[in-house]
Order: structure tokens, then sequence, then C-alpha cells
């Protein structure tokens, strides 16, 4: 039914068979659409917020998936700037990654904000202290990149293609991708660790304040790095499970092994710094504030040392450890193992950045707090989940995402010939429909 | 407004004289236009811009003592105005002023990102999570210098900011420049039946906080935090006055930092 929009060479699954897929995906979509009308229209008492716990699992929601999605800029700085050209087979992914990671983000804020009417207050009214400001621009400026290197892999359809100025268009923009690459890196950078600063600038709460440089606490240098290193994973891992939904191998082992390779060292670095981090935190700033580091993880219902080890070595260094040693990345399930650590440990970090920092009470005198998500949160923060599986599926289907796909995939013969004698119907149809643009 | 020297506008809150009856509570509300719902049973939903928490020495009876502890906002100074709230807020919704020493919150500006409400120490900042409904009839008490605050901003203790334009106008019109220290109280401050709430200047030495401040029991709260607060407490007990910030266990209860 759709098979002239499908790219030459590959094979999908049946039309209703996709349909059906998307059903599915679009009853959950619809679901969380409703929470968040539902939020938009009666306001935020329909969460389980409150006045200890006003950053709550949107927020969390709102870094992890920035985190995760950090394997876009990562992975375009790499081939781009660095010159790692192998990753070229998986760039495309990852720009739809980030892409939808990053819309998400932008969604979520727009519900979690009390007055989205004046959203754009962060703009206007400015306040160049704030890292929430910081975050906002390089956010929607980042956005817009990612858009813009999203866009020529829409054009590259089997159909839009065919229209010469599409076409040309795709071409130059493939033409000056480094400097958006370059721009998408820098722009990371920035709201990346912005977003490690909303929380590290916290001087009333000593959970989450740190020291730091000039205007920008430790935390800010370690979420731009944690976002580099665990942020391929994440593209290794969605890349892993579409695999296993297509029952086809997507990308060559050495472009997953390069990534791994890098991410593994990336994490590894990144995890001798946040140690160090913690360590000083825990024996010299929380103490010098009248805390015991110990205080963080007691007397309460929830967070206890798990958490911290956790974070630290179950998701952080053994993941590293793995990612870093040749035969960790030979194994499939070892690599697959890591790859869910790594991306278990940086949704971690968030959470406890975000999270724990409102739970621990500051004056001696008060309490922890506790706090369990409403269903409309719940809703809206699977909705971009939904999301996620409905714009892969789209662009899997119609968009030659991954370049390696064919070569990988041989089809039939006689299904090869079929599509060949399709496409070249096409471009004659085009070509006699509008000859003067084929000059 | 040049005219008038610059203040840093305070309290000092006995806790010896404090019962917790709560009327500095009633009175904020009353003056504020504080809303409230038909159920405050959740009490992290309850906008409390005067809060008195309750708190003992932890001890078993009969030697158990209890300590009331009035909490407005603190208009921490933090370093050069950077107070916890002010610096982080991304639409500069909330304010640090240098002329008096009080945090404004500019409510038709917040866009309710409640990032403030994270940075606060103290909770002393609240979310209306739901618009204001009076009992019929009852809007007719409601204050006309105070405008109500609408869904989905945060609000907070002005130190009835509203009061010192009141006292600022009447202070112009009989040609003064400077505003008497009975002529500008807080609805809190005159509310409280026992006198443990004085309010001033805190850099007067006309003032009687400015006396009271150096008092040898004086202290703030989460002092060691850095975040400056305007909000003095006296206290006689020793064990009150560590409860006022956090010590590790083989740490002396710390000495107060005046202004």
């Amino acid at each position: 039914m759709d098979s002239a929009l499908i790219p030459v060479g590959v094979k999908r699954c049946s039309f209703p068979k996709f349909m059906l897929l998307l059903g599915a995906a679009g009853a959950v979509l619809a679901w969380g659409v409703f929470a968040m009308l539902l939020i938009w229209i009666k306001g935020l008492n329909q969460t389980n917020m409150n006045d200890y716990y006003g950053f709550a699992i949107w927020i969390w929601a709102d870094l992890a998936v920035i985190a995760i999605g950090g394997g876009a800029f990562f992975s375009g700085f790499l081939k781009y700037i660095v010159g790692k050209d192998e990753l070229k087979n998986i760039i495309n992914y990852a720009v739809l990654l980030g892409f939808i990671c990053y819309s998400s983000a932008l969604l979520i804020l727009a519900i979690d904000i009390g007055q989205p009417l004046r959203g754009w207050f962060i703009f206007w009214h400015a306040n160049v202290h704030s890292m929430l400001t910081e975050v906002a621009f390089c956010l929607t400026c980042y956005f817009i990149v990612l858009t813009i290197e999203y866009l020529p892999l829409v054009l590259e359809n089997r159909k839009l293609d065919k229209i010469p100025f599409f076409h040309n268009l795709t071409h130059n923009m493939h033409e000056t991708m480094a400097v958006f690459a370059a721009t998408g890196a820098f722009l990371s950078f920035f709201h990346q660790g912005s977003l490690g600063g909303v929380a590290g600038v916290l001087f009333g709460r000593p959970f989450a304040f740190r020291e730091g440089v000039l205007i920008w606490p430790w935390t800010f240098f370690l979420f731009t790095w944690s976002a580099a290193a665990f942020g391929p994973c994440f593209t290794i891992l969605a890349t892993k499970i579409l695999e296993k939904v297509t029952g086809k191998t997507l990308v060559k082992f050495n472009v997953i092994d390069l990534l791994a390779r890098i991410s593994g060292w990336m994490m590894l670095t990144y995890m001798i710094a946040k140690i160090a981090d913690t360590a000083y935190w825990a024996f010299v700033l929380a103490p010098s504030k009248g805390f015991d580091v110990g205080f963080f993880y007691t007397n309460n219902e929830f967070y206890g040392w798990w958490i911290l080890i956790l974070e630290l070595v179950i998701c952080g260094i053994v993941p590293a450890l793995i990612l870093v040693t040749k035969k960790g990345r030979a194994s499939k399930t070892a690599l697959t193992t890591a790859v869910v650590l790594a991306v278990i440990g940086v949704c971690l970090n968030r959470w406890v950045m975000v999270l724990q920092v409102m739970a621990v009470p500051v004056m001696s005198f008060d309490t922890w707090a506790t706090y369990c998500p409403s269903w409309q949160e719940v809703a809206t923060t699977i909705l971009p989940v939904a999301y996620a599986v409905i714009l892969i599926a789209i662009s899997y289907r119609y968009l030659p995402i991954f370049p390696q796909e064919a070569e990988l995939n041989p089809i039939a013969p006689e299904e090869a010939l079929a599509d060949e004698q399709e496409s070249t119907e096409e471009t004659a149809d085009v070509a006699g429909a509008e000859p003067a643009a084929q000059t | 407004m040049k005219d008038f020297h610059e203040k840093k506008y305070g309290m000092v809150i006995d806790l010896d004289k404090c019962t917790g009856c709560g009327s500095c509570m009633v009175a904020c509300m009353s003056e504020n236009n504080v809303p409230f719902k038909e159920d405050e049973t959740k009490k992290r939903l309850s906008i409390t811009w005067m809060k008195v928490y309750k708190f003992t020495n932890g001890k078993s009876f009969p030697e158990t003592e209890v300590c009331y502890l009035p909490r407005p906002c603190m208009h921490c100074e933090g370093h050069g105005g950077h107070s916890p709230c002010v610096s982080v807020c991304p639409a500069t919704a909330t304010d640090y002023s240098t002329e008096t020493g009080i945090v404004s919150q500019i409510y038709t500006r917040c866009f309710g990102c409640r990032y403030c409400m994270g940075a606060c120490p103290y909770h002393a900042r609240y979310f209306n999570w739901w618009d204001p409904v009076w009992p019929k009839g009852m809007e007719k008490q409601l204050s006309p210098n105070v405008s109500p605050r609408m869904r989905g901003i945060v609000e907070k203790c002005s130190f009835c900011y509203h009061r010192l334009q009141l006292a600022k106008e009447k202070a112009y019109s009989e040609g003064r420049r400077e505003v008497r220290e009975n002529e500008y109280q807080t609805s809190c401050t005159q509310g409280c039946p026992a006198g443990a709430i004085t309010f001033g200047d805190l850099i007067n030495p006309k003032h009687e906080v400015y006396k009271l401040k150096k008092d040898q029991n004086a202290f703030r709260l989460l002092e060691r935090l850095g975040t400056n607060p305007k909000v003095y407490y006296i206290s006689s007990r020793e064990w009150v006055r560590r409860a006022g910030d956090n010590y590790l266990a083989h740490e002396k209860t710390g000495k107060k930092q005046n202004h």
C-alpha cells in the first residue's frame, strides 16, 4: 500500500502490521495527551507535587531524556569534528533520538510550568544569573539545530527526494552539516552543564550544592561529561532494541564497537571525576555545613546507601569497565548489560539530583519529604515514550536511517528487481511531469 | 524614593515568649488575602506565609520541652543580594531590594516554574495549586491593598510591603522623608499577643530590633549555609539555639553572625 514510500533495497513489514503498532502506541499517546489536557485545563493540582516537592518526576524526566539524548551531540561531535567517519552509519539514528528527546523535554517543560501562557517570560524577562535561563536558551537553540539536522533525513524519503528542490537542498545541507554539528556540540556543552548547575547552585540545599569554578558548580561539568559518556549508550541500546523488533542487523559491529569504546572511556574518566566530587562533598563540603553524609542516606523510608552504590558502582564503574575492554564489547550479553546499566545509571543520577534533593530536610526540626506521582504525571511522562515509538517507527519505515541496512539485509533478487523497476518508473514519471525542473 | 536612607528591615522573634497560639498566622492570612481551601488536611499544600513549627528537645517526660518557632520569609540577603531564591528565578519575578532589604515577588511575572521553592531551605515559598476561592460573602473582607494571586504562581511573605508603601505615602504627605519605626509594622508583629515578634530596621540604632539582634542568645536559622537571613530568633535554651542550624555531633552550638 505504501511501498512507493519505502526506501529502495530494504524490506518492511506489511502495512496493516505497521498500523497495528502505530495504533497501540497511539492509544498510549492519547492517554498521555488526555492527562496533559487535564493538567493544562485544571492546573497542577492534578499532580501529587506539593510545596516541599515543587520539582518532581517531570524535571527528572526532562533531565533524563536530555542526558540520554546526549548521544546526538556527542556522536555528531565525533563524526564531524573529530573525524570518526564510521559513525556516519549510526549518526542518523542518533540525530533522530536526539530530536525526540529534546522535543519531549520541551513538551514536558510546557506541561510543568504553572502558567504555560507565560512561558515566554523566561526569554523576555531573562535573569542572567539563573541556570534555568541558560537551559531555556540553549535548549531551544539546540532543538532548532536538531531540527535542521533531522530535516535532510526527512527529505531523503524516496518520494520527496524526487523533487529536485528538496534533493538539492538535502545535498547542500549535508555539505554544511559540520557547522551545525559544531554548533550543536557548543550549545549542548552549555545546556547539559546548566542542567547540572540547576541543582549545583542551590546553596540552600547542602545535598545538591557544589563549589566550582567562576559561576559554574562542579555539577555543571559533570552533567556535560556524563551526557557525552552515557548518551551514546542509549543510542546503542535503542539500536539494539530496533534490531530486536525488526529482526535485522542494522549497523555493523565495528561501528557499535567504536561508539561503545569511546563511551566506555568517557564513562571511566567521568566516574573518576564523579567519585572525587562525591568524596569531597561527603568529607569536606557537607560537614562544613553541619551535615554528616550518613544523614542523607538514613532515617527515611526510601533513600538509603543503596542508591549511591547503585549509581556509582553497579551502574557506573561496572558498565565502564565492560565497555573499555575488547572482550566486554565483543560479548553480546556483556555489551547489552553494560549499555542497559549505563542508561539506568545516568537516569538515576538525574533522579538523585532532583528528587532526593527535594526529599532531604534542611532545617533540623523539619522532616523528610515523600512523593509519589499521580496517574496524570505518570501518563504525561510515558507520553514521550509513545511519541518516540511512533516517530521511530515512521522514520525507520520511510527514511533511510541506517545506510548499512540494505547491505546487511539483502532482499530476494525478484523483490530487488521489482523495487528497481518501480523506482525507475517513478523517476521517469517525475522526469515527464517536470522536465524543466530536471534541467 | 531615593531620599530614603538604605534600610534592612527584619525581625527578631523571642522564642521564649512564643506560645504557639498561631495568631501571627491568622493575622498574616487575613492581612495578605492568603487563600485557603475547604480541606486543609494536607499541610504541604496549604499556603502559610507565616508558619509556626513545633519541635521538642527529644527527651521523654518529665524532661520534655517544647519550642514553637514562627517562620516567615527570611528575606535572605545572601552575598550581595544573591539570596537563594532571587538568584535562581529565570524570569526575574523575585527581586532583592537594596533599599529595603525586602525580597519581593512579582506575581504577574512569575510563570510557576517553582525553582525558587526548591532553592529555599526554609520552605517559605508557596505555590498556588488552585485558584483562590473565598466562601460567599467572605470576599468582602479582602484587603484592597494586596492583590490576590492566581493559580499557577508562587507567593510568599512580603513583610507586609503594602504597609511600607502606605507609611511612605503618609510620611511624604507630612513632608517627611523617613518612616518612623511604629509607622511600619507587619501584621504578624501586631497580631502576636505575647509580644514575641519585633520588627524594624536592623541597621538603624534607634530601632528595637537593632538592639535585640545583639542579644547573646540571638541566632538565625541555617546561618552556616550562607543565606544571610534577616529574621533573628532569641532563646535562652541552648537546645533551641542548636536546633536553629545543623551541627556535627562533636561541634559546639555556633555563635550568631550579625549583619
